[in-house]
């Protein structure tokens, strides 16, 4: 049995008496695809934020390749972890959110080549050679000196796509990344995660509303709901047969708004 | 976008142009005048560059400090706002040699002033940088970026855009408070005008040219700040 690449352990998140995530278990094996569907306000996004380290959780312990990722081991005990370990752990992971966040005030390769240089330590013409590769290959080559306002959503998101792998995370989070896209963007960015899939060993985790895409490219679907995981299986299985009537519900509420 | 300054300051020059040449009197208080107006220059621009520095350290202390830096400039923004500029003058002037602390008046003039505006700005830098999106922070944390590395490339790169007119604000403050260091015995313009004004009594001159001086300074300080917002904001292209 291989380590699992990510392991929520009893996670619990809560604002206030809100309950976001109910001692939530989910583990993850490495180059594994998995889709995170439900409906708003299940926790999905919050699964995603965590991993991220950009939420505290309250309960529970993420673990990371094996090592636990908010806590740190001291004297035999976790511990809640600090900032410099935080940050070691934290390496491996990276994320690609809703609204790209690219830095305005950079270029695309700019925004590619920051983070390596200032905290890789990478050399500028590294940075740059990494940078150009990523671009290349998210179809963005001819776009490299363009800023982020000059650049189609789906640009950006592509950019933003280059400038979380140039730091060459073993895992990669996808937080709902075409739902600000016009839909005639979405293609063009599904097919760079596609693309990601089948020629790199990434282990992916996305939140989506692309039913067809989950299905088609995802190993496993999870279906949230009220901050539990309330099925998950295979997407032919989650799909074609849900087993729950939540599930169906919510399948059949989203098809009939496509 | 900075035609408009640019004419006011033609407007403005132009009036005082003809003023002068019409009345032959005023030429007399011209070289004199001139010279306070350096020192009114000269602390003027110490002034800012001392603001700009304490606004980014108070505001940087107020944010991110630990706890009892976080107190220092909570109590430097308050006080040096809620006193009056001109008692905080004479304080460093009067009161601080008591203490065996002896300035002479043009570093008073420049610390008062400079600390004065400061704490005011370091009200506008912390608003720039809140306004800054909490995505660009997520963004950073998501590339493992430490704290101060993303404060410093990402945040406050963006926030200095947002930070230009409110700044320009300021400096217009600042220009016309340097008045009150004809009070510490500073030859600067305002002191200058009230000497010669005392021996010669020719006020409507006098004070017409004081008036359009100040006013050119400030219109200055206006286009200045303009151009130096057009020239950035192209450079941050704004977007998300």
């Amino acid at each position: 049995m291989t380590t699992p690449m990510v392991k929520f352990d009893n996670v619990t998140k809560s604002y206030g008496t809100l309950t976001v995530l109910d001692s939530l278990n989910l583990e993850i094996a490495p180059n594994e695809k998995v889709a995170i569907i439900g409906p708003s306000g299940s926790g999905k996004t919050t699964v995603l934020r965590m991993l991220m380290t950009l939420e505290r959780i309250n309960d529970g312990v993420i673990y990371v390749d094996g090592d636990p990722l908010t806590h740190m081991q001291k004297n035999g005990k976790l511990v809640p972890a600090d900032e410099r370990y935080l940050r070691k752990v934290r390496g491996n992971i990276g994320m690609v959110f809703q609204h790209f966040n690219l830095f305005p005030h950079m270029s695309a390769m700019k925004n590619c080549m920051e983070a390596p240089i200032h905290v890789l330590g990478l050399s500028k013409k590294e940075a740059a050679e990494r940078a150009a590769e990523l671009l290349d290959m998210v179809g963005l080559g001819d776009k490299k000196d363009q800023y982020p306002s000059q650049l189609s959503g789906g640009q950006q998101q592509r950019v933003a796509i280059a400038r979380a792998l140039a730091m060459r995370p073993k895992v990669m989070l996808f937080d709902e990344v075409t739902s600000a896209l016009d839909p005639e963007l979405v293609g063009e960015v599904l097919n760079v995660i596609r693309k990601l899939g089948t020629e790199h060993n990434l282990t992916m985790l996305m939140v989506t509303h692309q039913m067809g895409f989950a299905r088609e490219f995802a190993d496993r679907v999870c279906f949230f709901y009220g901050g539990k995981i309330a099925e998950a299986g295979k997407p032919d299985e989650i799909f074609n047969e849900p087993k729950e009537e939540r599930t169906r519900q919510f399948l059949s509420a989203v098809l009939e708004a496509n | 976008m900075q035609l408009r300054p640019l004419a006011v300051c033609a407007i403005v020059f132009f009036t005082a142009g003809l003023a002068v040449s019409s009345f032959a009197g005023f030429r007399e208080f011209i070289p004199g005048l001139l010279q306070g107006a350096a020192v009114t220059i000269q602390i003027t621009v110490g002034g800012c560059i001392l603001a700009m520095v304490m606004a980014l350290i108070a505001a940087m202390a107020k944010m991110y400090g630990p706890l009892p830096l976080r107190w220092l400039a909570v109590a430097y923004i308050e006080v040096f706002r809620g006193t009056s500029a001109l008692v905080q003058l004479f304080w460093l002037f009067f009161v601080l040699p008591h203490f065996g602390i002896l300035l002479d008046p043009l570093t008073v003039a420049i610390t008062a002033l400079g600390l004065n505006v400061g704490a005011y700005g370091a009200e506008v830098v912390r608003g720039a940088v809140n306004a800054v999106p909490r995505g660009q922070w997520e963004a950073s944390v998501a590339l493992n970026m430490p704290r101060a590395l993303s404060l410093r490339r990402i945040i406050l790169p963006q926030a200095f855009v947002a930070m230009i007119p409110p700044w320009g604000n300021l400096f217009i403050e600042l220009l016309k408070a340097t008045a009150l260091v004809s009070l510490i015995t500073i030859s600067d313009l305002t002191f200058k005008a009230q000497q010669m004004n005392q021996t010669t009594f020719r006020t409507v001159e006098i004070f017409t040219i004081v008036l359009v001086v100040y006013l050119a300074l400030s219109v200055l300080i206006t286009v200045g700040t303009r151009t130096l917002e057009t020239f950035a904001a192209r450079g941050i292209a704004r977007g998300r």
